[in-house]
This record gives C-alpha cells, structure tokens and sequence, in this order.
C-alpha cells in the first residue's frame, strides 16, 4: 500500500535516479534507430524519438529526456522541449501514421520551455498544432507518464489512447510551485499547492484523465528499476494488444477527450 | 416574420453592450499607454480604442458581439452553463460568485450564432474581465460545443481570444480542455470549414498552445500580448530583460504567427470580407 503524500510523490517523481526515456529504451525496445531534427530549423534535444522494435513490432517511441548526469541535462535543457522538439516529435508521428506503427510516449517534463527562442519560434503553435494533429491519428497511440508530466509541454505528447502513469508520478496544469507563485505569489507554498491540486496517479484515475496506474516498486522506481521496467513492460503490451484489435481509434479518442471537464449546472 | 425577436434580441445585446462599459463612479478613463484623459462614453463610442493614441482597451464580450454582429441577428448559445468546481477547491465557488457578480457574465466566455454582412457565422468571444479569462472545464466545453455546433451547421467559425490562461483551481481539467478543444477543431477542419481565430489583449498559456493558434486565417489586434509563457515567467527564467516589444502583435506576425494585424476600427469589415473570400465560389 503507497502511504506516500502528493509532495513525497513529486519528490519521488523527480528523483535524479528515477529510469528515465533512456532506460525505458534500451530496457524495453530493440532495434532503436534515432531520428533527430524538425527539418526545419533545429534538433531539440531535450525530446529524443526513433523507430524501434517493441516485441518484434515496429513502434515509433518518443520521449522527453531529462539529462541524469550534469552536463547532459544542460545540452537536454533539463527535459524542457522547444517548439523545435515538438515539431520533431510531430514528424516522427506523422510517420508512424504513415507505415501504420503505433506510437508511444514515454513522458517526463517539468513544462515546455519559457524561454525568448522558444517563444519567438511559435512555442504555443507548435503544442496546438500536436494536439490537433494527434487527435485524429489513425494507429494506436499510448502515453506513460514516468516522473512529472506538467503543462501543455506535457500534453504535447500525451493526446493518446490510453495514457498510463506511474503510481509516484504526478500529472499536473503546471508545477506545484508554479502552481502557488500564480495563486498565492508565494512559490514557497508548493506542498500546500501539492495537495490540493489532484496530481498523483490515484487522483487522476478517480477524475478519469488516466487509464491506468502502472505499480512501482516499495521506494519508488528508482529502487529497483529492473522491476519498474519489468511492470511497464507489462502495462503497456496489455494495451497495446487490446488497441491493435480495436477499430476507429481517432472516433474512441475523440470520445475520451470530449468528455472531460464536466461542466456545472446549465440553470442560472 | 423574425423581426420582433430581432429587435428583442438586439435590444437585449444592446443592454448587455452597456452593462460592459459601466464603472460605477468613473466618468473619465486614463489611456495606460499615453496617459491621456477621455470621456468614458467617447471611449465606449470608439469601440475602447483611445481617441489619441489608438491604444486598445480589453473590450466585454457582449460590447464586442454588439459591435461585429448585424444588428439584431445575435442569438447566445449555452448562456446558462457556468463552471463547477471538479476539485472542490477551497473558496472557488465563492470566487465564482463574485466574479458573476460583478461581471454579469456567466462564464470567461459568450458563445453565439449571428451574422456578419449578412453571412451567418458561429462566434466565441472570451472576456478577461471574468478570472482574467482564464480557461475553466465549463470555458472548454462551452467552446467545444460551439465548434461543434458549427462543424453541424455547416457555419464558419470566429473566436476572439482573451485569456490569462489555465484556470488554476480547476487543475489537469483546465489542461485537458486544451485537447478537447483542439480535437473538436480538427473534426471541424476535416469538413472543409472556415475557423478565423482572432488574438486580443492578452492571449497567453493554454489558450495560445491550443485553438487561439490553430485558426485557418489568424487575427490579431494592434499591440495585443500574445504568447505561451507569460513574459514574467520568462524574465524569471533567462534573467534578463525582454526586448520593447516582445510578445506583441506586431513582434508575431514578424515572426510568422499571425496574418494580419487588424485595428478594431476594421476588424468588422475584415471579417466579413473574410467570409465572403470562403463562400462558395469566392464572390461577393
């Protein structure tokens, strides 16, 4: 049983030794060939994608990468994409849409970066245009959520079929301390924030946004990541053996998206 | 045959017009930009434009209906649906209150049928006056039926966007609207439908990274802050200062995100040229 509060699970879900896209790659796929670049203007690191095999089935997979050591969270600018990666990303489904593979996303983001290149080259365009363009995708589509999935930098990747998180992984509209800066002006509020913002994966299943909660192990993945893989690996050949049987997927995902938000009474 | 409904109807908006422009109190009103004094009424009169220096006022969402729809053609859709509280958030249903209170508005979001030049249109014009037209599960869905109405309809789309952003007490329900809002406007694309998205001052977060971006003609107000970080967010994280201009209307269609920008003077006969240009065939 997981006694752990919101904010020992965002503690948790930011752990530097948490698996991380990395991991899930060489842990879970063979075969993994890297595409980089939007063919545009710029390969954005800090989102890493290809063609691999996942049980022999050729998948596209796409993830943000956080960096584990020093310098290579600098050259991933610490997981936070740029209108660049999620145009790199965009491609990389448009092409599994194309040779008919499914496409799955491995998230970990604290947001989409806020920064002056970012925004001068449309930062706002390029998730909107991903959450419309991944809407209607025609190939099954999965997302897990691996250690913290915040904002639209999040959501980018995460117009799926079925999105899975981790069970200490948080899923929120911004980080917590965001979260109380904007609320409170007082970012140092977080774990109050933490609390009342319905971030962990149980939260999230109760509001229906997820479809699942994949279990880690005592500790946190970071413990034992050989059986994190291990679990991950089964949650996600579950669905994607239910997904391959089903038929009109965009229809199903439409369906899903339509109905969340429950608005209030219609009489004044 | 219409025409008694037509005038109640118009008569109605009219009200409502001047329900936006009321300050209890305040006769005179002080252009932020070049500081210069004018009468409210004047001010109102030229669509909140300020007569010396065409700075744009945030302007209410029935005072814009008002001022690009035919007289008499507005019909308000879903006016009743206001927000719940998904998250029982402490003290957000009586910040709710207030705001219908004070705003008169229902929610941060009028959605309607009306007519331009005689073209019948579905419109969506978001008010930042109502939690700084921050996007609620109730302003998702109230979109989201609008442009499903209009996918229905076979009617071309114009949503004029004014948001501060994510609607914070409503949390991951406020994200998902990006989505849900997006996905209604590809439904809506693959029939071959005209959506025109207009960005007002402020259009910012969830709003920009989903349907304010994703319109097939995009519009967008003189001087209007426009973009997905809001500029304190990005001043905190690179440290220094942002350039003059930065984020403005101006500084985006520089950079390729908007077709035009179009005085609020114009915006009514740009619209309805607009329209005409997707008719069938083109022609006037």
């Amino acid at each position: 049983m997981n006694t752990l509060t919101a904010a020992e699970r965002v503690a948790v879900a930011r752990h530097p030794q948490r698996p991380n896209i990395t991991d899930y790659i060489n842990g879970l796929f063979t075969d993994f060939f890297e595409q980089r670049g939007d063919r545009f203007s710029r390969e954005d690191p800090a989102i890493l994608g290809g063609v691999a095999l996942y049980h022999d089935r050729p998948v596209t997979v796409i993830g943000t990468r956080k960096g584990k050591t020093g310098e290579e969270s600098i050259r991933c600018n610490f997981g936070m994409p740029s209108p660049e990666g999620y145009r790199k990303a965009l491609r990389l489904m448009q092409q599994a849409e194309k040779f008919h593979r499914p496409v799955i996303t491995f998230i970990d983001t604290s947001g989409a970066y806020p920064g002056l290149e970012a925004e001068a080259k449309g930062q706002g365009e390029a998730i909107a245009r991903n959450l419309f363009e991944m809407s209607r995708l025609t190939v099954p589509v999965i997302s897990i959520i691996t250690g913290e999935g915040n904002s639209g930098g999040a959501l980018a990747l995460a117009v799926a079929d079925r999105v899975l998180m981790l069970e200490n992984a948080v899923y929120a509209i911004l980080s917590p301390e965001g979260f109380a800066s904007i609320l409170w002006r007082d970012a140092a509020r977080h774990e109050e924030a933490c609390g009342l913002m319905k971030l962990t994966a149980p939260d999230l299943m109760n509001l229906g946004v997820i479809d699942g909660v994949i279990p880690e192990p005592e500790g946190g993945a970071h413990t034992n990541p050989v059986q994190a893989l291990r679990e991950v690996d089964r949650a996600l050949n579950r669905h994607l053996t239910a997904l391959l049987k089903s038929s009109d997927l965009p229809a199903a995902r439409y369906r899903k998206f339509r109905k969340l938000g429950v608005p209030g009474k219609e009489e004044a | 045959m219409n025409t008694i409904f037509a005038k109640r109807r118009n008569r109605l908006l009219a009200m409502k017009a001047i329900r936006d422009n009321y300050m209890s109190g305040e006769k005179q009103i002080t252009c932020p930009k070049c500081g210069q004094e004018s009468q409210r009424k004047t001010v109102s009169e030229a669509l909140s434009v300020c007569p010396n220096c065409g700075y744009h006022w945030p302007m209410g969402a029935y005072h814009r209906l008002s001022s690009i729809l035919d007289s008499g053609s507005f019909r308000e859709l879903n006016a009743r649906l206001t927000a719940a509280d998904p998250l029982a958030f402490p003290g957000y249903r009586a910040k709710l209150t207030a705001a219908q209170k004070k705003t008169g508005l229902n929610e941060a979001v009028v959605t309607a049928v009306g007519a331009i030049g005689g073209r019948k249109c579905v419109t969506a014009v978001m008010d930042s006056r109502f939690f700084m037209g921050s996007m609620s599960a109730a302003v998702g869905e109230k979109i989201t039926r609008a442009i499903e109405f209009a996918a229905k309809t076979k009617l071309p789309l114009i949503i004029f966007s004014a948001s501060g952003g994510a609607r914070m007490q409503e949390g991951i329900l406020s994200l998902m609207q990006m989505a849900k809002t997006s996905a209604a406007l590809a439904k809506f694309s693959e029939k071959g439908l005209l959506y025109i998205s207009v960005l007002t001052d402020p259009t910012t977060g969830g709003v920009t990274a989903s349907f304010a971006s994703l319109g097939d003609v995009i519009l967008a107000e003189p001087g209007a802050l426009i973009g997905f970080a809001g500029p304190r967010v990005i001043q905190q994280t690179i440290g220094e200062t942002l350039p003059e201009g930065f984020q403005r209307a101006e500084y985006q269609e520089e950079h390729g995100f908007v077709d035009a920008v179009v005085p609020r003077g114009e915006l009514r006969e740009t619209l309805s040229r607009l329209l005409c240009l997707h008719e069938k065939g083109g022609r006037v």
